[in-house]
């Protein structure tokens, strides 16, 4: 690894844990973030874009669901999400209970309303001209989706992150359906960053704490910067 | 031909899987009782877990076995509710009453006592209700509520609140009033929180020393462990998920956990344990006379007040 932060750590201060620990919560915590921001944005996009460019009947009661679960509280997801996947319950039989899959179907249940949400904002907010010029050079449905999602990218990536932040900093639902384990050697099963910083403070080690909460700032600031940096990077070979 | 085959291959599955409930088939790989390669969900109470006990003595288990435990830390109401799902295969706990309602129920199997230590009521310093060394739990509470002085109540169906409420009523006290704080949170933030303002609590011993360095909390009220009340003793026991009532439940593996933390390595290790010191838990599974009473729900027999 060429660029490890986590080793860099003991040089600012000093730690009081192994950096194993500390680097399987980090990678935990943005497995699990990760893939349920990717899946929701698959399924945002096209939702989004289905929204943006027809009209059909219950479009408006669509929208205050999406609306409505942008606020949904994260614990009660949780609590959902448990039933879900409890032995007793309907997904019982694939033993998802504590593991990071659970935890992924929970953040994946949150991300999704606000990437939709602030997505479709975005699409609707292209300039109608794009569309009409996209669909004059005989441009096919999808060609003129996908100049309209290249125009509305800022407004996506925005979406995007906008549902990685809402994933990443969230502990009630994970730390319900996940259980904050560890192995005996101290690795990170399906303990994040969030509900590593929940056991430090309920042990009163805030030093701890607030040193994990350091890192989970650093590590959405980080995934942030990148996102807006690929951003630029896009617009400057517009 | 083939049907008869069909039937063999029934008939050996059948037997085979008799077979592995007795553990007559033994084992292929070295080590292990055909259990290599599983994973254990064990609900264990705060107070354990938070003691950093598990930690120290599991790698033993993982690494004889080649399993691994996955160790998730509730209340005891919410440890046992979780194996009442059949979301774990062991538990756990320290609050016999409520163990007892889980085996008599049938969703536990195999109790044993396992070890224990005792609860202390810790409070500030200066002891506004004045009920250091006093040798009764009960009176000590009595006299808190008398004063209504602070007192901080975890209130969330663990053992320790389990425990809590026993003395309450012991004491003939109905606790309520802007005295008595139920935080519905685990023993750590209970400390820390009555350590903010001073309040009494009860605590574990065990989680009490782990936290001993960062709170200004003293021990007012002394547990049996050095000489105080009975009633504030605090025994653990363990109970596999019975696996008639979930057959996911790996049961298999849940006894050899039990086998193995009742052995006697075990609980060396478990006596062994210390933090600043100090000995956090008691051994108990080994015993000189046989204790029936271990097995046996409360209520079951005439006799039968181990609490």
């Amino acid at each position: 690894m060429p660029l490890d932060p986590v080793a860099l750590l003991p040089l600012f201060i000093e730690t009081p844990f192994q950096e194993g620990y500390v680097r399987s919560i980090i990678f935990v915590s943005l497995y699990v973030s990760c893939t349920a921001v990717v899946l929701s944005t698959l399924v945002s996009i096209p939702v989004a874009l289905v929204m943006g460019f027809t009209e059909f009947p219950g479009q408006q009661f669509v929208k205050s669901v999406i609306n409505t679960g942008m606020g949904f509280p994260s614990v009660v997801v949780g609590l959902v999400v448990l039933f879900m996947v409890s032995n007793q319950g309907p997904l019982g039989a694939a033993d998802l209970i504590f593991t990071k899959e659970a935890m992924i179907m929970s953040q994946f249940v949150l991300a999704t309303p606000p990437i939709t949400a602030i997505s479709l904002a975005a699409l609707t907010s292209v300039d109608e001209n794009v569309r009409d010029a996209a669909r004059a050079l005989g441009g096919t449905r999808l060609d003129v989706a996908l100049v309209v999602i290249k125009e509305a990218r800022y407004g996506i990536a925005t979406a995007v992150l906008a549902g990685f932040g809402r994933a990443i900093s969230e502990v009630g639902s994970v730390l319900i359906v996940g259980g904050n384990i560890t192995s005996a050697d101290g690795i990170s099963q399906t303990r994040t960053l969030t509900t590593a910083i929940q056991l430090e403070a309920r042990q009163g080690q805030y030093d701890t704490a607030m040193i994990l909460g350091a890192v989970l700032v650093t590590v959405v600031l980080t995934v942030n910067a990148i996102v807006v940096r690929l951003g630029d990077e896009g617009a400057m070979n517009r | 031909m083939q049907r008869r085959k069909f039937l063999q291959g029934v008939g050996l599955a059948a037997i085979a899987s008799t077979a592995g409930c007795t553990q007559l088939t033994g084992s292929d790989e070295e080590g292990g009782a055909g259990v290599s390669g599983e994973t254990l969900t064990l609900t264990t109470t705060t107070s354990t877990y938070d003691t950093g006990l598990l930690d120290e003595i599991h790698p033993g288990f993982e690494e004889m076995y080649g399993v691994t435990v996955d160790a998730v830390a509730q209340g005891t109401g919410a440890a046992l509710e979780t194996a009442r799902n059949g979301d774990s295969d062991i538990v756990m706990v320290h609050a016999r009453g409520l163990e007892d309602e889980f085996m008599r129920n049938g969703y536990g199997i195999n109790r044993r006592d396992l070890m224990f230590n005792d609860f202390v009521i810790v409070g500030p310093e200066s002891d506004p209700a004045g009920i250091e060394g006093m040798d009764s739990a009960a009176e000590a509470f009595a006299t808190i509520a008398e004063e209504q002085a602070a007192f901080v109540s975890r209130g969330d169906n663990s053992g320790t609140h389990t425990k809590e409420l026993n003395i309450w009523e012991e004491a003939g006290v109905e606790p309520g009033g802007d005295w008595y704080q139920e935080i519905g949170a685990g023993m750590g933030e209970a400390l820390n929180n009555a350590n903010q303002q001073g309040a009494y609590t009860l605590s574990d011993r065990g989680t009490f020393i782990s936290q001993r360095s960062e709170i200004d909390l003293t021990i007012l009220v002394q547990g049996p462990i050095e000489g105080g009340p009975e009633l504030l003793e605090n025994p653990y026991g363990i109970l596999a998920v019975n696996p008639a009532v979930h057959e996911n439940a790996n049961y298999d593996l849940a006894m050899a956990y039990i086998g193995w933390i009742t052995s006697p390595s075990a609980q060396d290790a478990i006596s062994n344990y210390t933090m600043n010191g100090e000995q956090l838990f008691f051994p108990r599974a080994l015993s000189e006379d046989p204790d029936f009473q271990q097995y046996v729900p409360e209520g079951w027999s005439s006799n039968s007040s181990s609490q």
